[in-house]
């Protein structure tokens, strides 16, 4: 039985691939819990198939079973045993839960709720200076390397889309490129209700609320394109809500900058509309986009102001 | 000793003949007794079960296939929240309200409840907030979730959003009335001789659901009444274009809806400690752990309603601190399964309906047990949050751990509701499909929810669809395993073998009676003469029944 759960709790197959090094040790977590458990439901699942065929009462006996009340030693044993386990768990994902950067307190602050207003976005998502508050959020690993300075991208979701600010480029796009091995900060805010903004890959998932900013900080150490989902319901489309995240080269990640500011700079203000949402998504949404109510407008509506 | 019951029953003359018998007509007015009254929450709950049974069956078929083509997005989200709010408000609650009403009185040997009139106006609410809830789908439904979380629940359609407030502020109500009953009659109308400890378990279950009640519906109200505000009057208790937070409702939401989920499952952990031992033929091991486990659940289950906020706007500090009370939750938890198995264990179990629903409670609530654990753990949380991973989880506890439950319940008492036996081959049935149609329908969740794909949508992406299918699959089969047991439930209303007063040898007080009950319950003071589990303590009697006769009859004779 021991040996069924650990082959089961290392490969059940269930999680997509790991795409951060922080995702890997999720996994690790959720292995070590999928074992105890496996463990746990053959053992109690073995005793009741087990008594279901081996106590069956034999026809025409009416007498009853053995008058057993309790056993004191044993009900001592079988509550010490999930006390210890939830312990041992507490302490394994605070320690896994602390190298994601959740209780990085520096990070960012939480200024608290603030007026969410669409021509305020500027204000909004601005950070707090004196960062006095607890981040929400996962902040920087602390054993992340210190030196490289994190890539910051702001994140707006709205009914249905995400939008990316590249502050350091002014780039402006629909779908999210970073280069691979560098931290990722994302500052991000909602414009009209909640959402949440989900990487399955990465296992980080945090939502996104109008009037504040939540921080997720993540390090990309693999190239590849994976899907960002929208967590939260936030309207008939939530279902369409998505885009994608592109890990890069650093090369691959620069020719994609150049090109859209390049695109940025020929067409000026009309450079949202150039690139409203990706591909994938467009073709995907196309045939609801007109239910959904994003258009251009929307999206040429939310360009903060500092990038004129 | 419980062969004598049996024979005891044709030596005390049929008196409950002469005693006046229900109309049929009872059942449709304002009766103060409590066993009309149970039973009109049980046919009430059952009526709206249905309603929202169908509802995610059209769910389900919008589901098995990628693109949104059989309903409209916005109508599934309105099909989505009126099953979530059906089936826990007008489901699951009730229900459990339903055995409460019926079995408390009868279990401790009163006549009726504390507050009866209270107790019918509580019924009497449910009916209209049902109604009042479903008459939204006339003039768009609410479509934000069963948990209405601004910003969104104030900007999708005002008419719905408010009914759904109103039905719920009257469910509440009717839901508090009902506990304040509970407790009031556990706590001072148990007859003389029954000490605290030697009340049935279901009355401790009660006892702890009843406080949850008390503690967190006000909140829950608060919260619904300045949502209403704020969708009606303008205001920004938590609107943040007017600078409130949305967090706040949230908070005040879960300080209800946590403890809710304790109330939905504590009846049936109640139910399930009567079922097992009877059918086991065993005292229920540990009384007392199990007793006060149901305590220290419901005081844990006030502390951990943040964990449904891992992933919102929630502090990393606090995430730790509701990450730990939630863990701790799985100790009470825990004692109790293992006594449940231990309750079995070595005993000669009776494979009939409620039995066999009562361990299909006890295997699938363990898997609803197990994934909570793992979402206790703040970075896994965080990953399956509002994924199918959580629709899994939930059902498995909701559908696995209460409905199970439920259906044993109906098996165990439905001889003592109506005076007749069930069928217990249709009954068998109605296990076998509904326990293969819910692992199908749920089973293969946990695995979309971990792969990637988020709850409450109505068009997701196509590299799920073969599981979403098998899903589909699934919840067909388990609608299809209603009929068994409606045709069961019509068939023994009229056509059942009669029960008889105690047809299960069982020894709480509400089988010591006739079957059904007569109107005052007991024909004179109920005798306590063994404790609520106490099988084969008294083994000589097993042969020779004069020990438990000479007993009454030297206990009549002193009455
Ligand atoms: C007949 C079997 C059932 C089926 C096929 C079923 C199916 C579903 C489906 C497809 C969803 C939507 C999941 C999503 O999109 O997030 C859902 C949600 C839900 N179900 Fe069920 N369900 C069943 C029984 C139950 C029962 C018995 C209960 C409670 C006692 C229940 C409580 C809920 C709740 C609370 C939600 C969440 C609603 C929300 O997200 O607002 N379901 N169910
Ligand atoms: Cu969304
Ligand atoms: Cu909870």
């Amino acid at each position: 039985m021991t040996l069924i759960s650990l082959w089961y709790g290392q490969n059940h197959g269930l999680l997509p691939t790991a795409a951060s090094s922080d995702a890997g040790d999720v996994d690790q977590l959720f292995n070590f819990m999928m074992t105890i458990a496996t463990g746990l439901f053959l053992l109690v699942e073995g005793v009741l198939v087990y008594s279901v065929i081996k106590f069956r009462r034999v026809k025409g006996d009416f007498t009853d079973g053995p008058p057993i009340e309790g056993n004191v030693p044993l009900e001592i044993v079988w509550t010490a045993i999930p006390t210890v386990i939830v312990f041992i768990l507490s302490i394994y994902s605070f320690e896994i839960y602390n190298r994601m950067g959740g209780l990085d307190p520096m990070t960012a602050g939480d200024p608290g709720p603030q007026m969410a207003h669409a021509h305020h976005h500027s204000q909004l998502v601005a950070l707090d200076p004196n960062r006095q508050n607890i981040a929400l959020g996962l902040g920087a690993s602390p054993d992340s390397k210190q030196g490289i300075n994190p890539l910051e991208i702001k994140v707006n979701g709205i009914q249905y889309a995400w939008v990316f600010t590249y502050p350091e480029t002014g780039v402006i796009s629909g779908e999210i490129h970073v280069p691979v091995n560098r931290p990722v900060a994302l500052n991000m805010t909602a414009g009209d209700v909640i959402h949440a903004f989900w990487l399955p890959e990465f296992r980080i998932k945090q939502d996104v609320i109008p009037g504040r900013v939540t921080n997720l900080v993540f390090t990309p150490n693999q190239i590849g394109q994976y899907p960002v989902v929208c967590a939260e319901l936030c309207g008939a489309y939530h279902g369409g809500m998505k885009t994608q995240l592109y890990v890069q080269s650093e090369e691959d990640y620069q020719k994609w900058i150049q090109e859209n500011t390049f695109a940025m700079n020929d067409e000026d203000n009309q450079s949202v509309a150039m690139n409203p949402i990706p591909s994938s998504d467009a073709e995907f949404l196309a045939p609801y986009a007109k239910d959904m109510g994003v258009s251009s407008d929307t999206l040429a509506q939310l360009k903060p102001t500092e990038n004129k | 000793m419980s062969t004598t019951l049996e024979r005891n029953a044709p030596i005390a003359p049929p008196e409950y003949e002469q005693h006046p018998k229900r109309k049929w007509q009872d059942y449709f007015g304002f009766s103060t007794d409590h066993k009309v009254i149970g039973i009109q929450y049980l046919v009430t709950a059952f009526f709206f079960y249905f309603i929202g049974g169908a509802l995610a069956e059209v769910m389900r078929t919008e589901l098995s296939t990628p693109d949104p083509d059989f309903v409209q997005p916005e109508f599934y989200n309105q099909l989505l929240t009126m099953h979530g709010t059906i089936m826990l408000f007008l489901w699951i609650i009730p229900a459990g309200a339903a055995f409460a009403n019926y079995l408390i009185p009868l279990m401790i040997g009163a006549e009726d409840m504390a507050f009866p009139r209270l107790n019918a106006v509580a019924f009497w609410m449910i009916p209209p907030g049902g109604i009042l809830l479903m008459s939204s789908f006339f003039n768009g439904a609410p479509q934000a979730g069963w948990t209405s979380y601004p910003p969104l629940s104030l900007i999708s359609g005002k008419s719905g959003e408010e009914i759904w407030i109103l039905s719920i502020l009257i469910l509440g109500t009717s839901s508090m009335f009902g506990a304040i009953n509970f407790v009031t009659t556990i706590l001072l109308m148990r007859m003389p001789d029954m000490d605290i400890h030697s009340m049935p378990l279901f009355c401790w279950s009660m006892l702890a659901t009843s406080g949850l009640i008390l503690l967190g519906t006000p909140v829950l109200g608060a919260a619904l009444i300045l949502l209403s505000f704020d969708l009606l009057a303008g205001t920004a208790f938590f609107n943040p274009a007017g600078g409130g937070d949305p967090i706040v409702y949230q908070h005040m939401f879960w300080f209800y809806s946590h403890p809710a989920v304790y109330i939905m499952i504590l009846p049936f952990f109640g139910a399930i400690s009567e079922i097992l031992p009877v059918h086991a033929r065993k005292p229920v091991f540990g009384y007392r752990a199990i007793a006060y486990s149901s305590l220290a659940i419901s005081f844990l289950g006030l502390i951990v309603w943040a964990h449904h906020m891992f992933s919102s706007g929630t502090p990393g500090w606090l995430r730790m601190f509701f990450m730990a009370t939630t863990m701790i939750i799985a100790v009470p938890t825990g004692i109790k399964v293992f006594s449940w198995c231990a309750t079995i264990w070595g005993g000669k179990l009776s494979l009939n309906s409620a039995f066999i629903f009562a361990v299909g409670f006890l295997s699938s609530f363990l898997i609803g047990g197990l994934s909570g654990v793992m979402l206790a753990a703040v970075p896994f949380d965080i990953h399956v949050h509002d994924t199918y991973f959580i629709v899994a989880h939930f059902h498995y506890v909701l559908f696995g751990g209460s409905v199970f439950g439920l259906f044993a319940a109906v098996y165990h008492w439905f001889p003592k509701m109506t005076g007749r036996m069930v069928n217990e081959t249709l009954g068998r049935i109605h296990f076998a499909m509904t326990f293969i149609g819910f692992n199908i329908t749920f089973l293969p969740m946990h695995q979309l929810g971990l792969q990637g794909m988020n709850r409450r949508i109505a068009l997701y992406d196509p590299q799920f669809q073969t599981l979403n299918m098998v899903c589909t699959i699934g919840s067909y089969i388990l609608a299809l395993s209603t009929f068994p047991f409606i045709i069961n439930i019509i068939w023994s209303l009229y056509k059942g073998e009669k029960a008889g007063r105690n047809p299960w040898r069982a020894l709480t007080l509400e089988w010591q009676t006739a079957s059904p009950p007569i109107i005052e319950n007991f024909e004179e003071e109920p005798v306590l003469w063994a404790g609520p589990y106490d099988y084969g303590i008294d083994t000589e009697t097993i042969d020779g029944n004069e020990d438990v006769e000479d007993m009454l009859a030297a206990v009549s004779a002193e009455g």
